[in-house]
């Protein structure tokens, strides 16, 4: 008898496509979040199939810190063009100049924190009632236990005590009026899956992802990337090293790796032997022990 | 790219296992996901420091694997796990998904969550007490839930001298009790998740096991025939038309294959208009594909244009699913508020929304006995029953034991929004 197998990929990917079609049949304004990094690069390219030959539904909506690498502004100009989709952004400097939100100081300021409100803004401006995101289970504690279908309530707060049971692949979208739904197609899939259907599929990703060679400087044993707007303390010195970015997310809180890795397969026979989790070189979760699951509760992404 | 490079070439022919867990407080269940993530080398350093760090603080002398698997901090503060969690390892040879359900009395809710999509359930037994009355439970629910392999690993031998004598007691009263369920494929292991006997690596303490490791029974279980093969069922969950000038009389049914396979040229009806054409083709961003099978995602083009939409579904014209609005259900109750009697819910299936109402409660089943309870009909948080539902629309269903994706259904509440139950079809 024959055999009717999927590979891991193929299952992961069939996964995704109808959790994303759900989205599609069950909101009427739904938005996909988009940050340039490879996860929502995934989360993209999946839409774009789950439509084939039709368009993708959605606008993508980029939550601009102000801060970012000028290769992420780049490459999601270029993928938003490709796609045919519409873009929207939403600017962290803006809420800083309108005083909604007050800029970190000192040495490790970060604007991270501070894109929950923009982002939730955002949501609210546009009336967004589901937007997709490429967070994945594997990468943190507090992601976890997150659904597929995360509900959020008017406040865009998430309550881990009180999830709605998700069972089968039955999702259940039904909101009152002012909430909304983050969805995560790709909850099941590890970093190592990304990458190896980034690799099936050919998929093309920023620069920042491959080995390059940049000035950077070492603070509590992450390696950052020197720019305007982190300030170098005395002690610190910047160097050139041949670096790459495991994930992509804002110049003051994104560490880099010391890397000779150019090509996919390289990433992957890296990532195979890596001793650490690609959010080791996140400065954000290192605050403290429940960061994650506080800035989830607040409405993180 | 070079074809010698197997850790970049490896994926092409990986499959994907699913498994849930359930075991009783304290019988090691959180020790045995970390031990096979621990084993399997799918913890980092800095995961593993972590734990490290924490256990020193709590003053345990071993590093406690445990705190692998410990999510949100109100369990880390508890001790207990609260709710389904998830994670993932890989071997070359398959990924795996566990989805790691507390064991406590109050989470049946939490274990059925955790059972609906797996492919394989393991339970843990503490060798020094045998089967207790949780081992009926999950191992009831994890048969109620359709899980086509249950895998008994009998924990902690290391207490217990690794006795084979101890180990062949519990196998035979499992054995026994299991004859009633309707478990397909059974299987025993005798471990030591503290000590790693059989997980990932064979035990020196147990020559008399000839059954190979944990990990080794996980990688080889044949998974290939867990999904329905024979009963074509395509729920419509989403019409694509371009309107493009490239495709401008596109329209294409989206969805996900929940039975059978389908081909190019088959003939079909589509319910619950009964109307027949013939599949024009199955596409996907790769092309036109030759056949089709669950669990794929495609979009079927049909040589007939015929009024579908969402919630439609396609079928071969000679293997029709029962179709009707009295659904005979198990229903597991998962919310606080009780069920109303003749009370109306918004009922999900497949792709399909209708409300209901629930007519009749037949029986209440003890989960640990397996008692038909018929004098108290009171549906609380964790309770399962069995149910008649009178639907507004027909709904077009398979037995559960059939179809797990046309068999089943949830039910909402319509003030809340909460979904309060899952309903398996009978």
């Amino acid at each position: 008898m024959k055999a009717y197998n999927l590979t891991h990929l193929r299952e992961l990917e069939a996964e995704a496509i109808y959790v994303i079609r759900e989205v599609a049949a069950q909101f009427e304004n739904p938005a996909i979040l988009f940050s340039g990094g490879k996860d929502s690069i995934t989360v993209a390219h999946l839409a774009k199939k789950a439509f084939y030959p039709g368009k993708v539904p959605f606008p993508l909506v980029h939550i601009d810190t102000g801060h970012n690498f000028p290769e992420t502004i780049e490459f999601r100009d270029k993928f938003v063009a490709e796609l045919g989709a519409e873009l929207i952004v939403g600017s962290v400097q803006k809420s800083i100049d309108e005083g909604k939100v007050v800029e970190e100081k000192g040495y490790n300021a970060s604007r991270n924190g501070l894109q929950t409100v923009t982002l939730l803004e955002t949501i609210e401006n546009n009336k967004f009632d589901a937007c997709l995101g490429g967070a994945r289970r594997d990468e943190e504690k507090a992601r976890a236990k997150e659904r597929f279908f995360s509900h959020r309530d008017e406040f865009g707060q998430w309550d881990p005590k009180n999830q709605r049971p998700e069972i089968w692949n039955i999702f259940n979208g039904k909101k009152q009026f002012g909430e909304n739904f983050r969805v995560f197609p790709i909850s099941n899939w590890t970093e190592m899956d990304v990458w190896q259907y980034i690799l099936q599929e050919n998929i093309e990703l920023p620069p920042l992802y491959f080995a390059h060679e940049r000035d950077v400087f070492v603070r509590d044993n992450v390696i950052m990337a020197t720019c305007d707007f982190i300030q170098m303390k005395d002690t610190e010195a910047a160097e050139k090293k041949v670096v790459r970015f495991r994930t992509i997310g804002d110049m003051t809180c994104t560490g880099a790796v010391e890397s000779s890795a150019s090509t996919l397969e390289d990433i992957i026979e890296e990532v195979a032997a890596a001793r650490s989790t690609e959010r080791g070189t996140r400065s954000d979760d290192k605050r403290s022990e429940a960061a994650m699951e506080d800035r989830k509760k607040q409405g993180y992404f | 790219m070079s074809d010698n490079n197997t850790e970049a070439k490896g994926y092409l022919d990986m499959e994907l296992l699913r498994f849930s867990t359930a075991g009783s407080v304290d019988d090691g269940k959180s020790t045995l996901i970390g031990r096979l993530l621990y084993d399997s080398k799918s913890i980092f350093e800095d995961q593993y420091e972590a734990i490290e760090e924490s256990s020193r603080r709590k003053g345990d002398e071993n590093v406690n694997l445990a705190l692998l698997t410990d999510g949100l901090r109100a369990e880390r503060e508890q001790g207990i796990t609260i709710d389904v969690a998830y994670r993932y390892f890989a071997t070359p040879k398959r990924k795996f998904i566990i989805a790691d359900t507390p064991g406590h009395i109050q989470y049946t809710r939490n274990m059925v969550t955790g059972a609906s999509t797996a492919n394989l359930a393991l339970i843990l037994v503490d060798a020094r007490n045998g089967v207790v009355e949780q081992t009926f439970r999950h191992t009831f629910i994890a048969s109620l839930l359709g899980i086509p392999h249950v895998v008994f690993c009998i924990n902690k031998m290391d207490l217990v001298d690794y006795s084979q004598d101890v180990y062949n007691k519990i196998k035979a009263d499992i054995e026994s009790f299991s004859a009633k369920l309707d478990v397909k494929d059974i299987r025993f292991i005798p471990i030591s998740a503290l000590k790693g006997d059989n997980v990932v690596n064979e035990s020196e303490n147990m020559a008399w096991h000839k059954g190979g490791t944990l990990l080794y029974m996980l990688e080889n279980i044949h998974i290939g025939s867990d999904h329905n093969h024979i009963d074509c069922r395509f729920p419509v969950q989403y019409v694509i038309r371009p309107q493009s000038d490239k495709f401008h009389d596109y329209r294409g049914y989206a969805g996900r294959i929940a039975g059978g396979v389908f081909k190019p040229g088959d003939d079909v009806t589509v319910l619950p208009s009964g109307f027949t054409s013939k599949i024009k083709s199955i596409d996907s961003y790769e092309g036109e594909l030759k056949e089709a099978f669950a669990p794929m995602s495609v979009t079927i083009q049909l040589e007939d244009d015929i009024d579908i939409s969402r919630g439609d579904m396609i079928v071969r014209e000679n293997n029709k699913p029962n179709i009707g609005q009295d659904v005979d259900v198990m229903l597991c109750w998962m919310n606080d508020k009780p069920l109303v009697p003749n009370g109306k819910y918004a009922i999900k299936h497949t792709t399909n929304d209708a409300r209901c109402m629930v007519k009749n409660v037949q029986y209440k089943v003890n989960v640990n006995t397996l008692h038909r309870i018929e004098d108290d009909k009171n549906i609380k948080m964790n309770d399962i029953a069995r149910v008649t539902l009178r639907t507004t629309r027909p709904l077009f269903f398979d037995r559960y034991s059939r179809n797990r994706i046309t068999g089943s259904v949830i039910l909402i509440d319509e003030a809340t929004n909460e979904t309060v139950a899952a309903g398996m079809i009978i």
